[in-house]
């Protein structure tokens, strides 16, 4: 098997994913373009190398349909030889995209490829694309749908993560975030975002809310308490869970993943690849993998692909410097913790979506340069990434620096 | 079958009238003459539009649930299926205008044939009913009705309609456009008439078949749909706790269908119907709660040969909860009712209580001053006289009711019937105090009375069948379904339900999740979990009951799990029930509850839970494995009253069909397996009857299939 590397990520900045929103203004084709020349500027990529470029997105209806890696592909002048696809795994489309990417590195078939993800949440909103899974009553009765929300509040409920801690473990991801920023520590991945004149629409994340407190926290709504009561999905899930009694719902807009949006890039190659193109190599790809996991509680996958993927690469839990989980609910972040003890000193230490914001379909590719960027400013070795993913999946990739 | 009749306007009459029988259904030979008559009409050179009506004093009553109860195979039943969409494919595109004159009920099949017309006009009459109530029999509607009623009012006020079988009112199916024009009684087919020749003539063609065709309100694949449907399934789920599949195919017929022409729509319902049609729960729901309760509500196992008692007058002593219940229904069916009690103002509440009950209803204040007025509070027993029959609701107490029985007897005719609503003591026993035994009978009256349909007739050993003929012509005269049940401890109903809430408590004793317990038997199709029914019935009651149980039977009382949970949270800890605000559950007064915290403290959780299907298996087996010995030991006289009286006494799952039905779904081989597995784990009570061991071995069931 070809050995496969990273050689570069990059990202936009993180754009509240709402009107007056800063990347609302921009389309998920430019965003994707513009990392994808990012990659090519940084690196001076003779781009006629690049086998294909695998592009994760959530939503693919509107402007972001119509396979929108290859319309990014062409905008970002790379050359008309390079393919592009886009591809769904939901929240993990972005770290899907980077498997696939370096799949095909290590099978041979690939010697240079892109993995990456876009989503504009603010422009194509959750949902646009509908789908069979909770709208057709086959499915939706087969697999007891819930909403994501619920699901997150039933993975509380059941280990007994209450409000306070969920509110505690976000209270943390905005310190972690800021002090992230304020230390510059994303400063290598990040590709601002600039208008047709070279403006700079955006430079850095805008999602964060340093001034969080507990209290402030604990003001805040369950988010999906009214939902779970009026659209009969507490009832659903429990008949799915009949030992708990009810749903807690402690989830709020404040321990959540923020609607965001945004894009992300990742290089990958063979050893002679990136020799031949002059490029050092900053990690290799150790193993990766997804699962499929109880799909109404849904976000329990995490733990499943990285217990896949760890024994893929032969290591264990304890073989892991670094963590990034995305954090789409807290509660997913504390059970995964609590399953595979690991220290939160481990986990996400430099925030993660609840103070950052989740792009969906970019995600992925994002905390993979994240953990590399981490890995090197503290010069450890390996790094695990990972997503709980829609419909009960999960996906992991671990990296080792080289 | 079909009068057929073409007038000199060139409108041609098609006149359901199914010959011998007061409904028209929708059957082989009913559909056979109607694409017949359909054929028939299209080849009239002059024809100018084709009029459905009825010679009934309904329209169409639906589908031969006979026929369905029977169809077996799934491509004969497809077929047929498909042959009812290209009969009505063929009127509704024909060319020409078809109107349809409601003239009465109009329900299941009858209104889907009236939707494949392009007009309907419907007779105003404040008993008629239109509909699709499929779903209430674990059908769904499978003429079309899941097709065109969303593509005629939208898919969001046609899902209700169809989930729930809901029967309109005439003004609210016109409300909702599913009648065009309301007339006077009698002017219906004038109106279709003058409809056909008129406005029917520019455009006779169905909305759906018109170019451009868009769902009003909407279509799937959209954001209005998307919410419709993903709420919907949920909501469906959450009623109907995933035991009812048809709800599921109505939801996935609406679904796929709308996202397809009416043609394509039709074939996917036809499957979905096929699937419903031959489904155990609609077997079930058919056979119990339609077949079964025809029969018993035609007093169908009354005693021949005795002839028919008509009442005008009744006694009831105890104003209480249930005598005032059962003088409020005995009076809304126009009887009058002498109320009495040990004071007049205790007399005179019972009245009130009905009066308070009645402006609960839709009763108009003139129906409801009416009613009350047949109610005559007294104390004084010799206000008795010329009452047919005579009911104590008074307290569960030997002295007060052998008491009350003299006091009361020496006032009646010879021919008149003592009755006893006890629900716990032993008929015979109270018939000692009545001078003639044979008139003694008990009628179990379930709380509220008024909203209860079930009269459980105890049977005493010297009843004599006249007085059960006669006790059951007054069951059939207000309105309630009798089922025959002869004298032992608990009757049939209480007996039986014991044994669910009695299960729950064992399983609790063991150290089972509560919540799982509730959650099992709501997913089991029980009402209400176990414990929150015990909470309900008060578990201070069930101790009281249980003390007499033991005292009345000494050494053979044998103590279920059950006593030991009840006296603990009774005597120990004085958690009553809901009544008393604690039970197993804490009640915050506002209707909401939670388990009570302590549980886990007085019954700690065992390290191994069951899967829920266990114990969802143990609460339902030992229902029936109780009901099958009722069968064995003769206190319950036929099948058909241990399914109805089940689903109407305590709520046994309607989809299920009853408790014997349910044996007969599990198959007998495979219950008495499991209950013998059981047994062995948990106790005698769930040994199964040498009878039901007979049954399996020989591959015999209670029903026919």
């Amino acid at each position: 098997m070809t050995d496969c590397y990273i050689y570069d990520a990059v990202r936009t900045p993180r754009g509240r994913g709402r009107a007056g929103g800063s990347l609302n203004q921009v389309t998920p084709l430019r965003l994707a373009a513009g990392v994808l020349a990012a990659l090519r500027d940084r690196n001076q990529l003779d781009t006629r190398l690049v086998d294909d470029v695998i592009f994760g997105c959530v939503e693919p209806v509107a402007e972001q349909g119509a396979d929108i890696a290859r319309s990014a592909v062409l905008l970002a002048d790379y050359d008309q030889s390079v393919p592009g696809v886009q591809i769904n795994r939901f929240c993990a489309s972005g770290l899907e995209a980077c498997n696939m990417a370096a799949g095909q590195v290590m099978s041979g078939q690939l010697d240079l490829a892109i993995g990456g993800g876009v989503e504009s949440m603010s422009r194509v909103p959750m949902m646009s694309s509908g789908g069979a899974w909770a709208m057709d009553p086959e499915s939706a009765f087969k697999t007891y749908f819930v909403p994501q929300g619920i699901s997150a509040d039933v993975i509380a409920t059941k280990w007994g993560y209450s409000r306070a801690d969920v509110d505690a473990y976000a209270l943390e991801s905005q310190r972690r975030a800021a002090l992230a920023w304020a230390e510059r520590r994303f400063d290598r991945s990040i590709a601002p975002v600039l208008d047709l004149n070279g403006l700079t629409i955006l430079d850095r994340d805008e999602y964060l809310r340093p001034e969080t407190t507990l209290e402030s926290l604990g003001s805040l709504k369950p988010a999906f308490a009214e939902q779970g009561r009026q659209a009969g999905f507490d009832s659903v899930i429990l008949q799915r869970y009949p030992e708990l009694e009810r749903v807690e719902h402690v989830h709020t807009a404040g321990n959540s993943s923020g609607i965001v949006d945004g894009a992300a890039a990742v290089l990958f190659g063979s050893k002679e690849m990136g020799e031949r193109l002059g490029l050092k190599p900053r990690a290799r790809v150790r193993a990766y993998a997804s699962i499929g996991s109880e799909p109404s509680i849904m976000l329990t996958g995490p733990s499943y692909a990285t217990e896949k993927a760890l024994k893929r690469a032969g290591m264990g839990v304890g073989d892991i410097d670094l963590f990034e989980l995305n954090e789409a609910f807290a509660a997913v972040v504390l059970r995964f913790m609590d399953v595979l003890n690991v220290s939160h000193d481990k986990m996400n230490v430099n925030g993660g979506a609840i103070a950052l914001g989740h792009p969906l379909g970019a995600t992925g590719a994002m905390i993979l340069g994240t953990v590399l960027d981490e890995l090197e400013r503290r010069n450890l070795s390996t790094g695990l990434a990972t997503l709980c993913v829609g419909a009960g999946m999960g996906t992991a990739t671990i990296i080792e620096r080289v | 079958m079909i009068d057929y009749q073409l007038d000199q306007d060139g409108i041609a009459t098609l006149c359901w009238n199914l010959p011998g029988k007061s409904q028209n259904v929708l059957n082989a030979e009913s559909l056979a003459a109607f694409y017949a008559a359909i054929d028939r009409a299209l080849a009239e050179p002059g024809l100018r539009g084709i009029l459905l009506t009825s010679a009934k004093h309904d329209f169409i009553a639906g589908g031969d649930l006979d026929m369905l109860a029977q169809a077996d195979d799934a491509q004969a039943l497809f077929d047929l299926t498909m042959r009812l969409h290209q009969g009505l494919r063929k009127l509704e595109t024909c060319g020409k205008p078809v109107a349809a004159a409601l003239n009465g009920n109009t329900l299941g099949g009858g209104l889907e044939v009236a939707l494949a017309c392009h007009y309907r006009v419907a007779a105003d009459s404040s008993s008629t009913r239109i509909g699709l109530p499929e779903a209430t029999l674990g059908l769904l509607p499978g003429g079309g009705g899941t097709q065109r009623l969303p593509r005629l009012i939208g898919i969001q006020p046609a899902l209700p309609l169809l989930l729930e079988g809901k029967r309109l009112k005439v003004a609210d199916a016109a409300k909702l456009g599913i009648v065009q024009k309301v007339v006077p009684a009698g002017e219906e087919i004038v109106a279709a008439r003058a409809w056909l020749l008129g406005e029917g003539q520019s455009k006779p063609q169905q909305p759906w078949d018109s170019k451009g065709f868009k769902i009003p309100g909407g279509a799937v694949q959209s954001p209005g749909g998307m919410q419709t449907f993903i709420a919907g399934n949920a909501l469906t789920r959450e009623k109907s706790w995933g035991n009812y599949p048809a709800l599921r195919y109505i939801l996935s017929c609406v679904y796929e269908g709308m996202q397809t022409d009416l043609d394509t729509g039709l074939k996917i319902e036809a499957r979905y119907f096929v699937a419903a049609v031959r489904s155990p729960e609609a077997r079930n729901m058919i056979r119990s709660l339609f077949f079964g309760m025809q029969a018993a509500n035609k007093l169908a196992d009354r005693p021949a040969g005795v002839p028919e008692q008509s009442y005008s007058r009744i006694g009831v002593l105890g104003a209480g909860m249930m005598g005032a219940g059962i003088a409020n229904v005995a009076a809304q069916a126009g009887l009058d009712v002498v109320l009495i009690d040990t004071s007049l103002e205790a007399a005179e509440r019972g009245r009130q209580h009905a009066r308070d009950a009645l402006a609960r209803s839709r009763k108009t204040p003139e129906q409801i001053d009416a009613i009350v007025s047949r109610i005559h509070p007294a104390t004084d027993m010799a206000r008795l006289e010329g009452c047919e029959l005579v009911i104590e609701a008074v307290f569960e107490d030997r002295a007060i009711k052998a008491d009350v029985t003299r006091r009361a007897e020496a006032m009646l005719s010879n021919e008149a019937i003592f009755a006893s609503n006890t629900s716990t003591l032993p008929i015979s026993s109270l018939a000692e105090a009545s001078a003639r035994p044979e008139q003694f009978i008990g009628l179990h009256f379930f709380s509220p009375v008024e909203k209860m349909p079930l009269v459980e007739i105890i049977v005493g050993k010297q009843t004599s069948a006249a007085t059960l003929a006669r006790a059951m012509d007054l069951v059939k005269r207000i309105g309630k379904t009798p089922i025959i049940v002869n004298d032992s401890r608990g009757f049939y109903t209480s007996r039986v339900f014991d044994t669910y809430i009695s299960e729950g408590m064992a399983l609790l004793a063991e150290g089972v999740a509560p919540a799982l317990i509730e959650h099992a038997g709501r997913l089991a199709g029980m009402p209400v979990g176990p414990l929150a029914l015990t909470d309900e019935v008060s578990l201070e009651l069930i101790l009281k009951v249980t003390r007499q149980t033991e005292q009345d039977l000494g050494a053979a009382f044998q103590p279920k799990p059950a006593y030991t949970v009840i006296k603990r949270l009774v005597n120990d800890l004085g958690r009553l029930g809901r009544k008393a605000g604690q039970g197993f559950y804490d009640y915050d007064g506002e209707g909401g509850k939670r388990l009570w915290s302590g549980l886990a403290q007085e019954f700690p959780l065992a390290a191994d839970q069951p899967d829920v299907e266990t114990v969802k298996q143990r609460l339902l087996h030992v229902q029936a494995v109780e009901a099958a010995k009722c069968l064995d030991e003769g206190v319950l006289r036929s099948k058909r009253d241990a399914d109805i009286g089940a689903i109407l006494g305590w709520g046994f799952p309607a989809c299920l069909g009853g408790p014997l039905s349910y044996i007969d779904t599990v198959g007998a081989q495979r219950f008495v397996a499991e209950c013998d597995a059981l047994a062995s784990r948990y106790g005698q009570r769930f040994a199964v009857p040498a009878s039901l061991k007979q049954m399996a071995a020989s591959g015999e069931r209670y029903h026919p299939r």
